[in-house]
Order: C-alpha cells, then structure tokens, then sequence
C-alpha cells in the first residue's frame, strides 16, 4: 500500500486557502490525483541541493523604474461594466459577516 | 482561392504591399475558412474587416504604407491575449463573455505592423493543458485526424495554422505550449527567450515561464511574427527585447555550427515513440549533410525538469488565479456570504484541471510545504539553467524530440493527470532556463496506438508528424531561426506528403 502523500484532511484544508469548493467526489479524486502527482514531484528531494541558490526568475534585472507621474488610468463606467454587480460607482459583494 | 490560402505570410505580405494581392481578398478566403471552421479552433471569428482591424489600422491602411510588414495578414489570437471590445475568456467559463477594455502589447504590435485579427483562438483553459482537452468550450480536433488531439495548450492556434483556417497565428508557451501543439500538428512553433516580447495584456498563468510566440507554416513566417512583436514595453517590466531586432533568416547550410543533443531528452528518455525516433535521427543526419556538427552532451538534471515544473508552475498559477473571484469581471455565483461567493464561483467558474493546479500551487505554497517543495524546485530550476549554460560553452544548439509522441487520440490521457504531464518532458527544460527553442516539422511517423482498429484503415491511416526541436542560449533567437531555416529547407516538410 503506498502511503499517500495528502490526505482527505489536508485537501479540505488548502481547498479553504484556496477558495475552492469542491464536492465529495472533486475530494476523493482530487486526494488521490494529487497523491499521485506529489509521489512524481518527490524524486527531487533525492537530488543534492545544498549550497544552490533558488531561481525565481531567470533573467538578471535591475529594478526597472520609470517616472512617477500622474496620468490619466480607465474610465470608471468603462471598467465597472464589466463587473458582476456594479453599484454606486463601486464593486458590490456579499456582506463578509451573513 | 484556395491558392491564397496556400501562400505563406511571407509571399502573401509581398504580394499585399506590391499591390498585386488585395488585402481584403485575402482576408475573405481566411473568414469564410475560419468561419467554416470543424475543428472547434476558434472561440470567436471576424465577420468583416471592421471588425478584424482594430482601432487604428483601417486609417493607416488606406495610406497604404508599405513600410508595414504585415499588412493586411490575418492572424489567429490564441484566446489568453486581452483584445478590446473582443471577446476574450482564456478557455475558462470563468470568463465566458468578458470583453477587455484594452489590447495586448504583442497584439498592437501585430496590428500596429498591419496584421488583422481574424479570430480568438481556443485552447487548453488558462493555458493549462497538452492536448487542448482542457477547454471550457470543448476539445480542439487535430486536422491530419480528427480523432485526435492537436496538442495543448495553444491548439487552436495550431489547429488553424495546421488545418489552412489561418495563416499564422500567435500562442503563449509555458512549459510547451507553443511547441508541443506545433509539433503534434506539424507546423512551425516558437517560444522567444523570456522577456523578448511583453507580457502586457497576456491572461498571466506562471508569470516566470510564459512568453508568447508565434505558429506559422514555415520559419521565415515565425521570424516575421515575432520581429513585429518583440521588444520592450514599459508596462511589463520583465520585457527587454531582443538586442538588434530579429533578423530574417537565409542560412542555407549548417557549415561552422555545432549542435548537442542531450541524451536525457533523447536515447536515454523513457517514452519516445520508434517512429519520433527514427524522424529524429534521420534529421540529425540531415543537419551533419548540411555542414554542421553533432555530439552528444548532457543536461543531467533535465529528467527533474517536469517535477520542478509541476511545482513552480501550479504555485504561480495558484497566485495569479486569485484574481477570478467574482468581483471585478467574469460571472459570479450569487451566495449570502462573501466568502461562499468566491468559493461557489471559483466551483462553478473553473474546469478540473485548473483546479487540480491550484489546489498543487496553493500546497506547495502552504506553511509547513513550502521549503520541501517550493524552495527545491526553484534550486532544480538553477541547476537546469547551469546545465544549459554549461552544454552551451561547447555547443551553438542543443536539440532534441519535441514531443516523445505524435498525437495521441481524444480522451487517451485524460484521466492520468501524470501520463499528460509527461508530454512535455522535452519542453519544460527551456522555460525554465528562459532560453528559446522552436520545433519544426521533420517527418511524418504511424502512430505508437495502432491507429483505427479496422486493418484496411490502419493500412492507409494517415501517419503523423514529429516536430523536432532547436533551443540555443537565451537571446540566440535570431541565430536559432536562421539555423532552424537551413534545417527546414533541407527537410523539405509538406502537408500533404511526407518529408523527403
């Protein structure tokens, strides 16, 4: 039996992170896909590693700065027509506490 | 008409500014094309060209100014590239009816060099996928055969490309994703070195590895693409450009070149099918007929390439997709409690696999996790780099097979998340490294699956391209496309035959 590297638990839990409902079925599926996958990406901790620096980018760049000044950004209306629920001039959402 | 459809972008854009091609004839044959399109290619087509050229064009056009290189070609958008008032989803449902309020940087700049749009491009949703399966409007088919797949994740621009719907088109590759479908389809595909051409505009999915490229018939259409879209754009400011511009290719030989081909991604790979195999050696052949010298050499923490992938990529992904949350644009699930909203939402809006990723990044991010798969990954990452810096001192090029398959049939992977992976074994290694590496067509090999199980129709099934695959030091994109040209005219790749 191999012992599977995440369980029922964890993926309910990083489903919360993640904000991602998932139904009984996604559950199981995903505990075991994910099992699978993560059982793959293991083989690089056999690999020597110390002493190597991490890459979060590969190319060699300077901050890149270019002048603060204002300008005009979207048009308010323009950007908000596109929103699920405009109101207000605003983003309406649910209340956080219901 | 037809034989409009058989120009390249080259011939056609000569034919244009000469005046002996009238743009708007052309760019009928491609919408009728497009339009007619039984592939599932395309997302969204033009239905005239007031709707093809974006604001700005149609004015410079009627100058006629035949400065612009691509005048009057329409190209096919892989759906991932914000397009103003076009309808734009990136696959997803999530996004289903969005339309930008701006264009992407890569798209002005086909336009502003005269390009149309012909149409949105389907693919893999958000780009995660190899086989266009992915989709959250239904699978792309391959145009040599319908029951398969044509690669992923930028297959429809593939599919067009491949099945004459298109004459070129534009796609973001990540870890494959320009090359693998171009190969499975057996047509030119091209991923810059990172930070050639913007970002801007480009739904991101792993901001560290996507880079946008072009798909074309044959190398000298690619060079044209991406000569347009190439450099720095003050709103991405990881983009650099290439030094120079890209210059067209003309190569005729291979004469003062040397080429390495790792044994890990090719006698030593698990999977490489014999019919890639042997299309592989006998272009290696070919490219030592051609002047050039071949030896084998090493990349010995490639085979690590897809685990560092399938962490760093997902992790990306799981950060840049919290944006789709029901808030500012794309549908929203209604619930009484904000936080059942964006989780009914990201439930409702997201198809499988991206869920799988987000789920993987969003572990591989979490406290606890994050050195043991995170921090590794991003060290695998430097010592694939330092392996391809290292092979570079002593080789111009490295090559190998651009996919270990031709295409598989619709549905073979799609329940072994890990078997789809494996797809791109040959191609994450690049990205990770920022270099470039395009795949051309180099032949045409029967399929591993048996093809159809009637023996007469296996006996006369169509075989299917292999791509073979060109990467050099980040930057060499010019050299590498003129290498890559040399290559092609010697391989002599047609459509409708098999490559001599």
């Amino acid at each position: 039996m191999i012992r599977p590297m995440i369980d029922r638990e964890q993926v309910l839990h990083v489903a919360k992170l993640a904000r991602l409902k998932l139904s009984d079925e996604e559950v199981e599926r995903m505990t075991s896909e994910l099992s699978g996958i993560l059982e793959h990406v293991e083989r690089i901790s056999e690999l020597d590693l110390d002493g190597v620096e991490p890459t979060s980018h590969v190319i060699a760049l300077e901050n890149v700065l270019r002048p603060d000044e204002p300008r005009p950004s979207w048009d308010r209306d323009e950007v908000l027509e596109r929103a699920p629920d405009p109101a207000g001039g605003s983003f309406r959402v649910p209340s956080p506490q219901a | 008409m037809s034989d409009l459809i058989e120009l390249t972008v080259t011939e056609a854009a000569v034919r244009i500014r000469s005046g002996e091609l009238s743009p708007d004839e052309y760019f009928e044959a491609y919408r009728r094309a497009a339009a007619g399109d039984s592939l599932n290619a395309f997302l969204w087509t033009a239905e005239d060209t007031a709707q093809a050229d974006l604001e700005g064009t149609r004015a410079a056009r009627d100058e006629r100014d035949s400065e612009r290189p691509l005048d009057g070609i329409p190209v096919a958008v892989k759906d991932i590239f914000c397009t103003e008032g076009i309808p734009t989803t990136a696959g997803s449902r999530i996004l289903q009816g969005y339309r930008p309020p701006y264009t992407a940087t890569a798209v002005r700049r086909l336009r502003d060099a005269g390009a149309r749009i012909l149409g949105k491009a389907n693919m893999d949703e958000f780009a995660m996928g190899s086989s266009n399966e992915n989709s959250g409007y239904g699978p792309v088919l391959n145009p040599w055969d319908e029951g398969r797949v044509p690669g992923g994740s930028s297959g429809g621009s593939a599919a067009a490309v491949a099945g004459r719907l298109a004459p070129c088109a534009i796609g973001t590759d990540t870890g494959g994703s320009i090359r693998q479908p171009a190969a499975l389809c057996g047509i030119v595909g091209m991923k810059p070195t990172y930070g050639a051409v913007s970002r801007y505009g480009m739904i991101a999915f792993a901001s560290s590895l996507d880079q946008c490229g072009p798909l074309t018939r044959d190398v000298s259409d690619a060079a044209l693409l991406l000569r347009a879209m190439e450099g720095r754009d003050p709103c991405d400011s990881t983009s650099v450009g290439i030094e120079g511009g890209i210059e067209l290719p003309s190569r005729e030989d291979l004469k003062g070149l040397s080429f390495g081909i790792p044994r890990e991604l090719a006698s030593d790979a698990e999977g490489i099918e014999s019919g890639v195999q042997e299309v592989f050696e006998r272009t290696v052949a070919l490219i030592e007929e051609l002047g050039g010298e071949v030896s084998e050499t090493e990349l010995p923490h490639a085979p690590h390439g897809i685990s560092a992938y399938y962490v760093l990529a997902p992790a990306e992904a799981s950060a840049n997709l919290a944006r789709f949350d029901g808030v500012r644009y794309g549908m929203r699930v209604d619930a009484d409690d904000l936080t059942e909203m964006y989780e009914e939402t990201r439930a409702k809006g997201f198809g499988p696999e991206v869920k799988r990723r987000i789920m993987l990044g969003t572990y591989a991010l979490s406290s606890g996790y994050y050195e043991a798969y995170y921090g590794r990954a991003q060290r695998v990452r430097t010592k694939i780099a330092e392996d391809f810096s290292r092979a570079f001192e002593r080789f111009d090029f490295v090559v190998t097979p651009t996919s270990p398959t031709v295409a598989f049939k619709l549905g073979a992977k799609t329940d072994d998340p890990l078997a789809m992976y494996m797809n791109d074994y040959c191609t994450v290694p690049m990205p990770l490294a920022g270099i470039p590496a395009i795949s051309i067509p180099a032949g045409v090999a029967p399929p591993a699956d048996g093809g159809p199980d009637d023996a007469r129709a296996r006996e006369s099934a169509t075989r299917l391209p292999v791509g073979f695959q060109i990467a050099g030091p980040a930057f060499s994109d010019s050299a590498m496309l003129d290498a890559a040209h040399a290559l092609e005219m010697a391989i002599g790749f047609r459509r409708n035959g098999t490559a001599t």
